[in-house]
């Protein structure tokens, strides 16, 4: 598993190296179709959907010869930021709507439609050295908790689900994203971290999850949409690419990753 | 005796024994690389023999038995201290605070450190420059506030590694004369390449070559009588001796020699010795006036090859000239010179 | 015949009224002037990106003053320790032979080369609670994960090898000759280090000192990796930029020119007090 997703990692960075080179040129997309015979989607998409998307862009070279999916990751707004800077995108696949809404204000992206949601669990290592079974447990003062800063969509979510459930949560630390909350509760620094379903998931064996029912208080929706620029052929493509996100085939992948339909 | 030194240091082919009486002054005379700085250091504690002992006053500094150290006081605690070539005075440390820095760090009160930096200072001259930093001082005065400070840290064993070497020619004549006031009464070591501070500062010489003490005695015997090809190239001084008139050194001949002050409390009549070396003297076909020189009549004996240069011998002195010189003033054996030395080239000292 | 190379460049720097540049070729000017401007410019960019009139608001806010404190206590809390610890390191390196001490000497540097990132895990696997020396820690009462005490030691990693490097430079150039006179006029190891080593070397020291401040000021990485991040415990001016970007980009390039400004005060007055020419 871990392997397999370092290899994710390498394959990430490398189309974003050619992403951000691509962007130095003068035409947006489709720039290297010169040689004729390949086409390129570009998908820009949230860093929780690299393994997801991932098979998913593997599933659209395969029923689409000749065309090359590109696929670049990192977090919602610093894709919406290069978006508006002129990225070369033909898909945006966003971990919240309020990201997509900012380039729906910009009139960059076509219509966007909800693809899948993610809830919070309960992160804990596997041997759950402070017992947590239930979202009351990290509220006892002697569980080191890690939590999203409030700043951070997961930690909107964590601050809501806190809310909802009517408790006061001390985290020992407010983390910058999932990922860092993650590391610290694989590494056994925290006994437990509000992060997503779709993390827990994706970490395996190195975390244990534990589900609780306030989660429904905070239920993060995933929007996708074509971005404008583009010719017709691009727009086809990128049509195609949301479709097949939204077919049952797509659906069925993004449940294997952990994620909920919407 | 005070110190007796006999070390080996066979990665630098080293192996000397050396011996230092009390209140008596040993110069070590060398090529460079011959070990006189190897035994200076091994005294110092810079520097580990591999084998021997060193001793001072009785009390073991060092002894080593093949390789193995067996004995050794750190150099803090030899009551060695050491004047090198350089100054290195501290740059942060004024004048006064350099010279009280033996005393300060021996456990003396601050009043009484700077007393006796004072007084030290005084003793070389530099009462006036006390409050100065370091950096405003000139290469001499430097060196003797070095010798100030070496001397007010009471070592029991002063060691002087070239302590002219450093300086322009023009300000050694000066502390020659400082050191070898200081020095009386002092046991010290001194290594040079020079036979006139040998000569005037030295009770006893011992020459180093390869690592071995080749010749040692009496200075004036070593210097006088060399057998080692060292003490032999290095001696060839000129050398008059006389009585003190106040003014100069009188000859029994009836030459008067003028030189550097040796300084106060000499007595009309008291013997004196006047040193200078063979470079310094000019030959004349006639008699040159002026202030500052001494001349001297005298027939050319014997031309011989020195060097790059001739030297040119008359029955008492020696000069060296150029080539070009000597072919310019047709010297030859039988023809009547004039020599002449400047007074400041010229070392005065008593005995 | 031993010119130590201090006095030769004291007095290169004496003479200064009018000293024409020799060796310095013409067009090293252009390479000079591009290099100051590539990093100038960008600093220029970020002041040109600031919202001034709502930049006081920006960086007084609570957590922003939160920060700046804590950033400030803690580099200056590493910087003590970098003086503690790095002082007779670099002492040793500069003064010690034994075999192993080149390795020994590439070994302190390593963190200069490591990405913080990798030095904030390595201090996990070390002070952590399931570090190596973390249960030990913790039986002692001592807990260093999340604590203020783990932003120090994430800064004061970093920033060691920056007080190390400098001040063995300082020592090497001054060298041993003073030492050795000291020592032979009667005073102590301790007493020569305290009245001749660390003055002659004291500009290296200071410079060593103010580069570990300003690089345990700047530190991100081994930070947000080891120590985590809550307000006025963790999160120093650095983690509060990042995290602050990610809503309020406004405030966050408020916060860096914050940062710019302190640390330029900070080599700024360094720089001041510092004696001429030092006398190495």
């Amino acid at each position: 598993m871990r392997k397999h997703r370092r290899k994710h990692v390498a394959a990430g960075i490398a189309a974003l190296a050619v992403t951000v080179l691509a962007g130095c040129g003068t035409s947006a997309t489709g720039d290297d179709g010169a040689d004729g015979d390949t086409t390129t989607l570009t998908v820009f998409a949230a860093a929780s959907l690299q393994g997801s998307f991932e098979d998913l862009a593997e599933q659209f070279e395969d029923a689409h010869d000749g065309v090359d999916v590109r696929l670049s990751f990192a977090g919602s707004s610093d894709l919406v930021a290069q978006v508006q800077q002129g990225a070369p995108a033909d898909v945006f696949a966003s971990a919240d709507t309020a990201n997509m809404d900012k380039l729906v204000a910009d009139d960059l992206v076509g219509n966007p439609q909800d693809f899948a949601t993610n809830t919070l669990e309960i992160a804990v290592p596997p041997d759950n050295p402070a017992g947590v079974e239930t979202l009351a447990d990290l509220a006892a003062p002697d569980v080191k908790l890690v939590l999203c800063a409030p700043e951070v969509p997961c930690g909107a979510a964590s601050a809501k689900v806190e809310d909802a459930a009517g408790l006061d949560l001390q985290p020992v630390s407010e983390e910058q994203s999932v990922t860092d909350v993650l590391g610290k509760v694989i590494a056994g620094e925290a006994d437990a971290g509000l992060v997503y379903v779709t993390d827990v998931a994706a970490a395996g064996d190195d975390v244990e999850g534990v589900e609780f029912p306030e989660s429904d208080s905070a239920v993060n929706t995933y929007p996708i949409a074509p971005v404008a620029d583009g010719g017709d052929e691009q727009a086809d493509l990128a049509q195609q690419f949301v479709d097949l996100v939204l077919s049952d085939d797509g659906q069925q992948t993004l449940a294997g990753f952990g994620f909920a339909a919407p | 005796m005070t110190l007796a030194f006999a070390a080996a240091l066979p990665a630098r082919g080293f192996d000397v024994e050396l011996d230092v009486a009390e209140g008596r002054t040993l110069a070590l005379l060398g090529p460079n690389g011959a070990g006189k700085s190897t035994a200076l250091g091994i005294t110092a504690g810079t520097l580990r023999p591999h084998d021997g002992h060193v001793t001072l006053d009785g009390r073991p500094l060092v002894r080593a038995e093949d390789g193995r150290t067996r004995t050794w006081v750190p150099p803090h605690a030899r009551q060695v201290a050491l004047l090198a070539q350089e100054p290195l005075l501290f740059p942060h440390l004024s004048v006064r605070q350099n010279v009280a820095f033996g005393p300060r760090s021996q456990g003396a009160a601050r009043r009484a450190a700077d007393a006796a930096a004072d007084r030290r200072l005084a003793q070389v001259g530099l009462a006036h420059l006390a409050d100065r930093p370091p950096s405003t001082l000139s290469g001499g005065q430097a060196q003797r506030v070095a010798v100030a400070r070496a001397l007010a840290a009471e070592p029991r064993l002063l060691l002087l590694d070239e302590p002219m070497a450093a300086l322009d020619v023009d300000v050694t004549p000066e502390l020659r004369q400082t050191l070898k006031h200081l020095l009386a009464g002092q046991t010290a070591i001194i290594t040079t390449h020079d036979v006139l501070d040998a000569l005037l500062l030295a009770d006893e010489v011992a020459v180093i070559e390869d690592g071995r003490v080749v010749e040692r005695g009496p200075t004036p015997q070593v210097l006088s009588r060399p057998r080692s090809a060292f003490a032999a190239r290095i001696a060839g001084l000129n050398l008059l001796t006389g009585v003190w008139t106040g003014g100069g050194v009188r000859t029994p001949a009836g030459e008067m020699v003028h030189g550097h002050d040796p300084g106060d409390g000499l007595a009309a009549g008291a013997p004196m010795t006047a040193v200078f070396r063979p470079a310094a003297v000019s030959v004349y076909l006639d008699e040159r006036h002026g202030s500052p020189r001494n001349t001297f009549r005298g027939t050319v004996r014997s031309l011989e090859p020195r060097g790059d240069l001739v030297r040119v011998r008359t029955d008492h002195l020696a000069a060296d000239v150029t080539p070009q010189a000597a072919a310019e003033l047709s010297l030859t054996p039988g023809t009547r010179v004039w020599l002449s030395v400047k007074a400041a080239e010229v070392d005065v000292y008593p005995g | 015949m031993r010119v130590s190379t201090g006095s030769t460049t004291g007095r290169t720097g004496s003479t200064t009224g009018g000293a024409a540049a020799v060796g310095l070729p013409r067009w090293a000017f252009a390479p000079a002037a591009v290099g100051g401007l590539f990093v100038l410019l960008p600093l220029v960019a970020m002041a040109t990106r600031v919202d001034w009139s709502s930049y006081w608001s920006l960086v007084t806010s609570e957590s922003a003053r939160a920060a700046l404190l804590l950033s400030l206590q803690t580099s200056a809390a590493s910087t003590v320790v970098c003086l503690v610890l790095g002082v007779p390191m670099a002492l040793v390196l500069a003064r010690c032979r034994f075999p192993g001490i080149d390795l020994l000497r590439s070994l302190v540097m390593v963190p200069l080369v490591l990405p913080p990132v990798v030095g904030g895990i390595a201090l996990l696997y070390t002070f952590g609670r399931r570090g190596l020396l973390g249960e030990t820690l913790e039986v002692a009462g001592l807990q260093i994960a999340f604590s203020t005490t783990a932003v120090v030691l994430a800064q004061t990693f970093v920033a060691l090898p920056f007080l190390v490097m400098s001040l063995e430079g300082a020592l090497r150039t001054a060298g041993a000759r003073y030492e050795v006179v000291a020592a032979s006029l009667g005073a102590r190891p301790t007493t020569v280090l305290r009245r001749v080593t660390l003055p002659l070397v004291w500009p290296g020291l200071l410079s060593g000192a103010v580069l570990s401040f300003a690089r345990a000021l700047g530190e991100f990485g081994a930070t947000i990796t080891f120590a985590g991040s809550l307000q006025g415990v963790t999160r120093t001016l650095p983690l509060e930029i990042y995290l602050q970007r990610e809503t309020d980009p406004d405030a966050a390039v408020a916060l860096s020119l914050l940062l710019v400004v302190v640390a330029v005060l900070v080599i700024a007055a360094t720089r001041q007090g510092r004696p001429g020419r030092s006398v190495l």
